[in-house]
């Protein structure tokens, strides 16, 4: 058994928040530095335009990216040959936040859902750790964005309405959407499983590297259907009108029950952020 | 043809008359924040009969949440928030003189009359730019409901402060426009852009 300490996740997933705050990834730069070339809407063209010297002005001036820091999703790959050593793993990782969001001047976005009371660290974060196979731990810290989460989606379909049914779904989501969640987006879709688990597929689907191809041909397919008609829409960044609203959508399936066809949208704004940490 | 039109706070009627969807603002002047639990605040000190903070007569509001700012900084980022959380409160704060509103995304039919009724503008800003528009606030300052950090009201000094009329006094509607001129049904994908 190889031994992690506590403290090096915590350690760990307090610059990871950090970095993910303020260095926007290089794939989703590029892809906005490629929209402002590409983009055949005027203000569009202005909108990437601002995307981008925001994200050298957060970059230099360590300014966060947005103002809303985000909810922090980690999601967590434990080796099975790793045993945790120095104290609690969950609490380990809820430490790395607090101190990340309070030593990284990021926002503090949590509240009681009812009294609407900040819980004044941005703890508590919402973690997904899987078991795998190995003797390495995975963090991936993906602070999400609140106007984008709140136009998300989760649709049971019935299965009669197949394929055809889930594009239809997905891009009457973004339509609906609209201004709202920070356009050029990136639109994360999860099919099948289970009703939580497909928006917990729609949220891994975010992850993958921007403009990077999906290894499963038919799946490929699907995307490019779907990018093609989500962007057929005409939002454009920020709403005002363009051919850019999606800079990609990304999907992950997996097998449902026989009475089931879940397919859940999670939309991601243009601040794309998420940092990983191998230990 | 959009035009740039300067902003400087107090607004009378006059000075949102002239604006039209798609005019580029510059904003400059003491602006005042307030986002979701801001509102409630406001809008429940009214319902008890008590005064409110500030005088909104003539203002313009921006809905943000800034994060902290840096020892030494002013403000850390602050880029809008979305708009529509504001909407049931909205038409009580243009009663109050509140003559613009800068926020993000889609506001309801009925906050799109109360412009039309009361005088005033909505304005979008550029959502997830909030390094870049913190460059524009020169002086930040707490000055109601502390308690409640993020969302506590804020009187703001800024200088050319970006955005774009999104709504004006006359009920029109960018957003509706925008998306309009650049929608593709299977039948037009191929062929070039009509109106640009």
């Amino acid at each position: 058994m190889r031994q992690i300490e506590t403290a090096a996740i915590t350690k760990a997933v307090k610059e990871a928040a950090i970095a993910a705050n303020y260095d926007l990834g290089e794939d989703i730069l590029a892809a906005l530095k490629r929209g402002e070339q590409e983009e055949e809407s005027p203000s569009g063209r202005e909108i990437f335009r601002q995307l981008v010297e925001n994200a050298g002005i957060a970059c230099n001036e360590r300014v966060p990216l947005c103002q809303d820091c985000g909810l922090a999703v980690i999601f967590v790959e434990l080796g099975q040959e790793v045993q945790i050593v120095g104290g609690d793993f969950e609490q380990a990782i809820q430490e790395g936040v607090r101190q990340g969001y309070g030593e990284g001047f990021l926002r503090k976005s949590l509240c009681h859902p009812l009294t609407r009371a900040n819980t004044g660290d941005n703890t508590p974060a919402v973690i997904h750790t899987e078991i795998v196979p190995g003797d390495r731990l995975k963090i991936t810290v993906v602070p999400k964005g609140g106007g984008s989460e709140n136009m998300s989606r989760v649709h049971m379909l019935k299965p009669a309405e197949g394929r055809a049914g889930v594009i239809e779904k997905v891009v009457a989501t973004v339509k609906e959407a609209g201004p709202n969640p920070c356009p050029p987006i990136i639109v994360g879709v999860g099919i099948g499983g289970t009703f939580e688990r497909a928006a917990l597929l729609a949220k891994k689907a975010l992850l993958r590297e921007l403009g990077s191809p999906n290894p499963d041909p038919e799946l490929a397919a699907l995307e490019q259907e779907m990018f093609q008609q989500v962007n057929d829409l005409g939002i454009g960044p920020q709403g005002l009108g363009g051919r850019i609203t999606a800079m990609a959508v990304h999907v992950l399936m997996q097998p449902s029950h026989i009475a089931s066809l879940p397919v859940a949208v999670n939309i991601q704004c243009h601040s794309s952020r998420h940092k990983e940490a191998v230990l | 043809m959009s035009k740039t039109v300067k902003l400087n706070p107090p607004l009378i009627d006059k000075d949102v008359e002239v604006l039209e969807i798609g005019d580029r603002v510059l904003v400059s002047g003491v602006i005042y924040t307030a986002r979701d639990a801001a509102h409630k605040r406001l809008v429940d000190l009214l319902a008890a009969g008590q005064e409110l903070p500030v005088d909104f007569k003539g203002q313009i509001l921006y809905y943000v949440g800034p994060s902290p700012a840096r020892p030494g900084r002013v403000i850390g980022a602050a880029g809008p928030t979305t708009s529509y959380r504001m909407d049931s409160y909205t038409p009580t704060m243009l009663q109050l003189g509140l003559k613009a509103m800068i926020g993000k995304g889609k506001r309801s039919p009925e906050v799109i009359a109360a412009l039309q009724q009361y005088k005033a503008v909505y304005l979008g800003a550029t959502g997830g730019a909030g390094a870049l528009i913190s460059q524009c606030i020169k002086k930040a300052q707490v000055v109601a409901f502390p308690e409640l950090g993020p969302e506590a009201v804020h009187r703001l000094e800024v200088e050319n402060l970006p955005a774009i009329v999104i709504n004006d006094c006359q009920g029109r509607d960018l957003y509706e426009l925008g998306v309009k001129q650049y929608r593709r049904t299977t039948d037009t994908r191929m062929e070039p852009t009509v109106c640009r």
